[in-house]
């Protein structure tokens, strides 16, 4: 280990240099300190604000789904721009909400976490943000040509995706490529920054919870994103090329996409999922007031999650025909990863066991994870069991399995993060009072919003279809309700952000008296350069 | 920063071999199909003869024809259902009419559901071993030679074969 201790020495030096030279000269100011940052704070501020208007974006596109789901019937919109809503509404919010958001998380806090002065490739790092909004332009402008945009559902199987899509798809073909190379880059960033820029004395068993479970993803990522990616170049192949791929004619075979569709899916989820796990895990002790249990216990188990996501794809294959064998293979596999996620559940309880817990917001939040994400995560136990899958297959069941995991999961996790860290970012205590109000009218609505959802989808109401049998109609128009209050208590989110940004309660250095970590050791606001001499970890 | 580098270069190298990957998996996943006779694909080889007869068992073998992107060819079968002695040699007529007036290729890709029936089925001969070419108009009939092996599963009490057709002359 003092190897490594030396060698993070010598890295410093030359990272301080960089800052120096960036202090003579300092900023360029305006639209260009933006552009050309190359600041880990800042480029974590663009990823974090990108985040904020794709969730405004795709929350949109959700009111517009609900507004026409409200009453049975085609009221609003024709169903192939129905069609569009959904696949959009998917690709931006795990493309653009949920994974920039984390990434973002990721810049701001991992340096100032592990006491490194800034991330390990900083230009690297400006240039994987900055295509983002390529990307997204290209994917977000489809929806206004003439063929409109995506309609074949976020996991665009062949032959929709092939065969039967619009000439559009070559747009969301590259802007799936560019949003593919930023999200590899931005965890190559991590890798190289929590491996080589660790404060001398941080040990791997040191680090930080939110530090081990992004290192975790990171490798995900690079395992599955280029996995993505050549599906995407499959479709594109096989639509515009004359390739076979996916297409029986010549000899390809379209359940094939499914497997390597799914074997880039089923980690993704994780992707999108261990974040939160190490957001919580720093949240949970701090307002308990106590260490977090079985740190240990946690990275294990965070790293048998990441390695269970790998073989375990074909449960979202059940219906596919697949010979009993497989069935069975997929089912226990599946029902085993509950066991390292159980662990972590049990751990977040017993963390909180006869701790001093105070309910500040982000532990409101945090709490409000653990239930909701549990409850998720029993309903993916319950689709898990193939012969029940049959049933659950494509029906509302499903989707409120995976809003339960995406947003009162992953979303949830963020806005914690947010409410937690944002004091530490701005120096300005954000309004209580309004923070309080978003999580429980938040909280509210979003159950009112997915668990009926549950109902309908047990009674077997299908997903991604425009108009409905009478009898969900009264469940469908109660979810719509839900989803309009709850689409508006965001905005609640963006005004308490944006007010907490322009001013408020100053805070000292360390905000939550319970907080450990060397973030809370930088003043308050975190200024542009920080840890430019390393600290040393007892 | 050279450690960086090094690193970097690691991590690059298995993105694109990731990458890769991705179309690694098109063969790997034909091999195992090919090995775990999975997905219900049958030879396209000419089989052998058998040579014994199971007289105390029957199948019921199910023909299905499904023409692919509305190629213009109609096919039919001259029976649905027929019920087979594993062992038995069977022929079977599909007719199928080119509905254009011009000449047309047809390939027929065939199926088995349930997938692991496919390694029993032997066909001796099939018009999908081979492209068919249509003149404008003609109709032709197309024979199917095929038998069931006489190890087929005990399970296994009917099986469907199922034809997608496809127009490979206008193949954009």
């Amino acid at each position: 280990m003092t190897g490594t201790v030396e060698n993070d020495q010598d890295s410093y030096q030359g990272d301080d240099d960089h800052g120096h030279g960036n202090d003579h000269h300092h900023t360029p100011t305006g639209i260009k300190r933006w552009l050309y940052s190359t600041n880990h704070k800042d480029i974590g501020s663009l990823y974090l604000g990108f985040s904020l208007i794709m969730l405004l974006i795709g929350g949109a596109m959700a009111m517009v789904i609900r507004a026409e789901l409200f009453q049975p019937g085609l009221q609003l919109i024709e169903p192939n721009f129905f069609n569009q809503m959904t696949t959009v509404h998917g690709l931006v919010m795990v493309f653009g909400a949920v994974m920039p958001a984390f990434v973002g998380l990721a810049n701001w806090m991992i340096p100032l976490m592990i006491g490194a002065p800034d991330m390990a490739l900083p230009r690297m790092n400006n240039w994987s943000f900055w295509i983002l909004p390529f990307a997204f332009a290209m994917l977000l402008g489809s929806l206004f040509m003439e063929g409109g945009g995506p309609n074949f559902g976020w996991t665009f199987y062949a032959p929709l995706s092939t065969t039967y899509s619009n000439s559009n798809t070559a747009l969301f073909v590259f802007s799936v490529h560019i949003m593919g190379i930023s999200s590899i880059m931005g965890a190559i960033n991590v890798i190289v920054t929590i491996i080589n820029m660790r404060a001398p004395g941080m040990t791997w068993m040191k680090m930080p919870m939110f530090v081990w479970t992004w290192f975790i993803t990171a490798f995900l990522l690079i395992a599955v994103m280029p996995v993505l990616a050549g599906a995407v170049t499959m479709v594109l192949t096989d639509k515009y090329f004359g390739t076979s791929f996916f297409d029986a004619m010549g000899g390809g075979d379209p359940v094939m996409f499914q497997h390597i569709f799914w074997f880039f899916g089923h980690p993704e989820v994780y992707i999108m999922i261990l974040p939160a796990f190490g957001i919580i895990s720093t949240i949970v002790p701090t307002f308990s007031r106590k260490k977090l249990f079985g740190y240990h216990s946690m990275v294990y188990a965070t790293g048998s999650i990441a390695f269970l996501s790998f073989i375990v794809w074909a449960h979202h294959m059940f219906t596919t025909g697949m010979p009993l064998a497989a069935e069975l293979f997929f089912m226990y596999s599946t029902m085993l990863i509950s066991v390292p996620t159980g662990v972590k559940v049990f751990n977040w309880v017993a963390t909180m066991w006869r701790g001093a817990i105070s309910f500040e917001v982000p532990m409101l939040f945090a709490i409000a994870f653990i239930v909701l994400f549990t409850i998720g995560g029993l309903s993916g136990l319950m689709l898990a069991i193939t012969p029940a899958d049959f049933q659950y297959h494509d029906t509302y069941f499903v989707v409120a399995h995976f809003h339960y995991v995406l947003v009162t999961g992953a979303l949830f996790s963020i806005m914690a993060a947010v409410y937690f860290w944002l004091p530490k970012w701005t120096g300005n205590m954000f309004d209580i009072r309004l923070g309080k109000t978003h999580f429980w009218l938040s909280l509210i609505s979003v159950n009112v919003l997915f668990f009926p959802m549950h109902f309908v989808g047990l009674a077997g109401m299908p997903r991604r279809i425009p108009d409905y049998a009478l009898q969900f109609a009264d469940f469908n128009a109660i979810i719509s309700l839900g989803g309009f209050a709850f689409g508006l208590s965001q905005l609640l989110f963006v005004w308490c952000v944006i007010k907490c940004v322009k001013g408020g309660d100053k805070v000292d250095a360390k905000v939550w008296d319970g907080a450990e970590g060397l973030e809370w050791e930088v003043p308050s606001p975190a200024p542009h350069h920080t840890f430019a001499t390393p600290p040393v970890i007892k | 920063m050279s450690k960086h580098n090094k690193l970097f270069k690691r991590l690059i190298f298995a993105s694109v071999g990731m990458f890769f990957f991705a179309f690694a998996l098109v063969p790997l996943y034909d091999v195992f199909c090919d090995v775990t006779g999975l997905n219900g694909k049958p030879s396209l080889e000419q089989a052998k003869i058998s040579e014994d007869v199971v007289n105390d068992r029957l199948v019921d073998v199910g023909f299905i024809t499904h023409v692919q992107n509305k190629a213009p060819f109609k096919v039919r079968v001259d029976q649905d259902i027929v019920t087979v002695k594993p062992g038995e040699m069977n022929q079977v007529v599909f007719s199928a009419t080119n509905l254009t007036d011009e000449t047309r290729i047809m390939q027929a890709v065939p199926s088995i559901s349930p997938g692991l029936a496919a390694q029993y089925m032997h066909k001796v001969e099939c018009f999908c071993f081979a492209q068919q070419t249509f003149l404008p108009g003609e109709t032709m009939d197309l024979t199917l030679l095929f038998y069931i092996d006489t190890a087929i599963d005990n399970e296994i009490e009917e099986l469907t074969l199922s034809y997608t057709v496809f127009d490979i002359v206008n193949n954009e």
